[in-house]
């Protein structure tokens, strides 16, 4: 049975304070997942009073989701029951910064923007630029996986996550890894947490090794008549000793979208306009490093950019370069603001089958006449967004089915998907789930480990874990 | 014949599974698998030499139905023990299962068996302007597999990361012989990172038959280059001055002079036998960010004192230092007959002090401690120079050991940066791990490998409580100057600073 707010005000307010407490609507409501409100709100600051939240729902049996800034709540399947919603923001501690060994400790609620003023003024930098990047907390960051467009040139969050602290669903304060650059003492349990939606711990502190800020910055824009050249193009850059930063390829759709601005969205974005046509693309090339290497890069760049056959090329300064990856890094929100039934398919294939899977889900989008936008990072990840501009069940029915069958293509070539976000009904109308792995009974081991009385975001991951 | 736990039946069946040539039963052969590169022993009852993933889940199997504990083993090139069959059992050597069996030149990657050597990998795709990039010291002899178990490092891990950045996927047996995949070749694995878990499990959750790797290019200039200080102060701060100025090499190795004496006997390398500390630098890339990045080195190293900066002209002298450095450890053979090679780790930002303190600590068991180590990242290791005969420099080489790694700990670092826990250090680990995160490692342990057969005796303190270990602890994610706390679990941690107490005889 469902816990009740009134219920539970009390024994939360005594461990985090009735400040920290709420069961009004207006908070509850700010935590919804698929419709399903918690029944209490509760914003603890320390790891210790994170337990002892935890204490009580493994005794009550009460269902916890965790959020940061709730910015990526909507990634995931909806949890079979919700009775808590824990909100990390208060702890949004810088609690150590090593400028000289580039090292950095933060609580999990700790602010991407707070982070990035404290490291700048080091000239240093995280590269996680992440969709809701200036409301986004760290902790939220790591649970949802998501990845940023200087993957190219950083590797993902786990590559850079030195070691964390976290609640488990069992109520222990425990951590893994180390806050030095080099560990090897242990299970690098902490590796677990990043993409778990919550499932395995409550993040109470981060440990990142962070980088030098580069001197300059610089972008290339690049228009391609097609799919295949423009991704050929990028991934000519990739194999060639240039270093680039980021590597986007993007359709016709995303860019007038980036250039227009979502209905609901502010500024338009100065990108130069394509010519129309449907199947023009645009690769954005993203550098960091020094005025006088940029030189020999942007030559390098712009040949190869001629050479597959790119109609116009634009090479955008520190300021523009900026303005560019701002919307680029924000493209998840608006392609959600601009759909009332957005579905976004993430995917991940080899960078040789990157053509072919944008090619499927493109030909999959024009047999279900919904309109689609496409990223494809040059490691070989893949944003394919589904853009009707209705939502009812007969647009859910051809979602279901563009999904599926871009899905079955991906699978076919080996990749993976997965579905962040769709509307909450199309999650029971697709064929396929996103949990067609080998692995998936060992993932249910490890989450048994972590979570024995499964209270943590219970069903929100793969394989309803 | 019967072995001291496994029955003369059970050895058979062995024998059946892996081919009676492929089978080690006597005592002398067997216990040429008592060492690895460490200085741990232990014994297995026998050996075996699998030729494929399905012999190799045959086993697990047959261990499982007779309870008898096996342990992987690559090269046993490994420093901590981590391939040692500490209580006795099969040991499962890779060395036939040394297939390179895909390179994908467009998508980087590489699928190979266990066996294969390190640098046999970065061989065969250096034609295609590719290489792998973790490079451990022992990389002409030790194995992906092992690599993988151990989390391996190397001096070019400073750009490049570790062999965790570099694994894209693994097939690896359970101990019940199921064959499961993990991770995958393509990026972005929907569900829980399994691969980042099982990369330096030390072969405590699963056997791995099959590791999908990244290839990366080849950097298009290498610039290596030699800083030459009078006192190892002014190399220690160099580093921690390149590291503040946001100048990432792509390594950054350092030699004291002990040590610079003592490989330059062996090698012959021109390295000047008068200096107080050498660094061996090296940056690549584009052949402007290099040239720039040479510069920026040169710059520094002068500024913080260097008496000389050589640039190699050659690839021929680039090999040269890289010989010197990579063949250190054996070099030093020629003037002990024991070295035990320690491996903690510090922030950049004290490795003056720390370089000073472990003169101290080895001055004071009597000891000249050489230092030859990945500056670049604080990854020390200070050589102890013994000799196992004498049981009074074995016990006093511990000591100093321990010592050294209650100071790494002491400044906010690591027990091990590269080398594993394995059977060297699980004793160590309740100083920088409460009960709380060892109870949840060992249930994850648990839960992939519930017999405990997998590799039994590693990584975890067997029976000792941290309050029997006398080193200061302090919280690996807790200020880096943190001190003690009290464990969650309600037991009071380590205190005091009096030295560590050794259970090990010599």
């Amino acid at each position: 049975m469902r816990a009740s707010g009134e219920n539970l005000f009390e024994p939360i307010s005594a461990i985090v304070g009735g400040a920290n407490t709420s069961v009004e609507a207006a908070a509850t409501r700010n935590y919804a997942i698929g419709g399903q409100r918690p029944a209490v709100v509760a914003w603890p600051a320390t790891a210790d009073e994170t337990r002892e939240i935890l204490r009580l729902c493994v005794k009550q049996r009460l269902a916890v989701v965790v959020a940061g800034a709730g910015t990526k709540l909507g990634m995931g399947g909806p949890p079979s029951h919700y009775d808590l919603a824990l909100v990390s923001t208060r702890m949004n501690q810088i609690l150590e910064h090593d400028p000289g060994d580039l090292t950095l400790s933060v609580g999990g609620g700790a602010r991407l923007t707070d982070i990035s003023k404290c490291l700048k003024a080091h000239h240093q930098f995280l590269p996680l630029s992440v969709p809701y990047e200036s409301l986004a907390t760290a902790g939220g960051t790591v649970s949802s996986g998501i990845d940023s467009p200087l993957r190219q040139g950083y590797g993902t969050v786990r590559d850079f996550l030195l070691g964390a602290e976290f609640v488990t669903g069992s109520s222990h304060r425990v951590k893994s890894g180390s806050s030095v650059v080099k560990s090897v003492a242990g299970y690098d349990l902490h590796k677990l947490l990043v993409g778990s939606l919550g499932t395995l711990g409550v993040i109470s502190r981060l440990n990142f090794k962070t980088f030098p800020l580069p001197e300059v910055r610089r972008s290339i824009l690049a228009t391609f008549g097609e799919a295949s050249a423009a991704i050929g193009f990028a991934q000519c850059i990739a194999h060639s000793p240039l270093a680039a930063t980021s590597l986007e390829s993007l359709n016709a759709t995303l860019v007038d979208l980036l250039r227009r601005g979502a209905p609901r969205s502010a500024s338009p974005l100065p990108v130069p306009q394509l010519s129309g046509r449907a199947s023009e693309w645009q690769v954005a090339v993203g550098f960091g490093g020094s005025e006088a290497v940029f030189r020999r890069f942007r030559n390098d760049a712009e040949g190869m950019a001629r050479e597959w056959g790119a109609t116009d090329s634009l090479l955008l300064d520190d300021e523009a370069t900026a303005g560019v990856w701002e919307r680029l890094v924000e493209a998840v929100p608006l392609l959600l603001d601009s759909s009332p039934a957005a579905t976004l398919v993430h995917a991940g294939v080899l960078p040789s089958q990157l053509s072919t899977a944008c090619a499927a889900a493109e030909s999959s989008a024009k047999r279900h006449q919904l309109p689609v936008a496409l990223l494809a990072r040059a490691v070989g990840a893949i944003y394919i967004a589904f853009l009707p501009d209705a939502l009812n069940p007969e647009t859910i029915l051809r979602l279901a089915q563009a999904v599926d069958e871009t899905a079955e293509a991906i699978l076919a070539m080996q990749g993976h998907w997965s579905l962040p976000w769709c509307p909450e009904d199309l999650r029971k109308r697709t064929r396929l789930r996103g949990d067609e792995r080998p692995d998936l009974g060992l993932m249910g081991k490890v989450k048994q480990v972590f979570d024995p009385e499964n209270i943590l975001s219970p069903g929100r991951f793969a394989g309803g874990l | 014949m019967a072995t001291r736990n496994i029955s003369g039946e059970a050895i058979k069946e062995l024998a059946q599974i892996v081919g009676s040539a492929h089978l080690l039963t006597e005592s002398l052969e067997v216990s040429l698998y008592e060492y690895d590169g460490s200085v741990e022993t232990g014994r297995p009852d026998l050996v075996v030499f699998p030729g494929s993933k399905h012999e190799v889940a045959a086993l697990a199997r047959w261990s499982n139905r007779h309870r008898v504990p096996v342990v992987g083993r690559g090269a046993g090139t490994g420093l901590s023990g981590g391939a040692l069959a500490r209580e006795g059992g099969v040991q499962v050597v890779f060395s036939r299962m040394n297939k390179i069996l895909e390179i994908d030149v467009e998508n980087r990657l590489a699928v190979v068996e266990p066996g294969v050597v390190n640098l046999d990998l970065s061989r065969a795709v250096a034609s295609a302007g590719l290489h792998y990039a973790p490079d451990p010291s022992s990389q002409k002899a030790c194995t992906i597999g092992g690599n993988v178990a151990e989390n391996a490092g190397g001096p070019h891990t400073l750009r490049y990361g570790v062999t965790a950045n570099h694994v894209q996927a693994l097939e690896i047996v359970l101990p019940d012989g199921e064959m499961v995949r993990i991770g995958g070749g393509a990026v972005d694995p929907p569900g829980y990172d399994l691969v980042g878990l099982f990369v330096g499990s030390e072969g405590t959750l699963g056997l791995v038959v099959e590791i999908t790797v990244k290839l990366t290019p080849l950097p298009e200039s290498v610039k290596t280059l030699l800083a030459v200080f009078e006192t190892a102060d002014d190399a220690t701060e160099t580093v921690a001055t390149l590291t503040a100025a946001g100048v990432t090499p792509a390594a950054c190795e350092m030699l004291d002079g002990w040590t610079i004496r003592v490989v330059e006997s062996s090698i012959q390398a021109g390295l000047p036998t008068d200096a107080g500390a050498l660094l061996l630098i090296e940056v690549d890339g584009m052949r402007e960010a290099a040239e720039e990045q040479a510069q920026a080195v040169i710059d520094l190293c002068r500024k913080n004192r260097a008496r000389e900066v050589r640039t190699a002209q050659s690839e021929r002298e680039r090999e040269t230092l890289w010989k010197a450095r990579k063949n250190a450890f054996g070099a030093v053979g020629r003037v002990a007959p024991d070295c035990y090679v320690q491996d903690g780790v510090i922030p950049r930002t004290r490795l003056p002090e720390a370089l000073r303190r472990i003169g101290e600590i080895g001055r004071r068991h009597g000891f000249d401690v050489g230092n030859i180590f990945h500056a670049g990242d604080g990854n020390l290791h200070p050589m102890l120079c013994f000799d196992h005969r004498k049981a009074d420099e074995f016990a006093r080489a511990m000591a100093a050991a321990d010592e050294i790694i209650a100071l790494c700990i002491e400044m906010g670092g690591s027990i091990t940066g590269e080398h594993g826990v394995g059977m060297e250090k699980d004793r160590l680990m309740p100083l920088l791990f409460s009960q709380a995160d060892l109870a949840l490692m060992k249930g994850v342990r648990d839960a992939f490998n519930p017999l405990g057969l997998l590799n039994p005796g590693k990584i975890f303190p067997g029976g000792k409580g941290c309050g029997e270990i006398r080193i200061p602890a302090a919280s690996a994610t807790e200020g880096k100057r943190g001190t003690a706390r009290v464990d969650e679990a309600g037991g009071s941690g380590p205190s005091g600073a009096d030295g560590a107490l050794r259970d090990r005889q010599a």
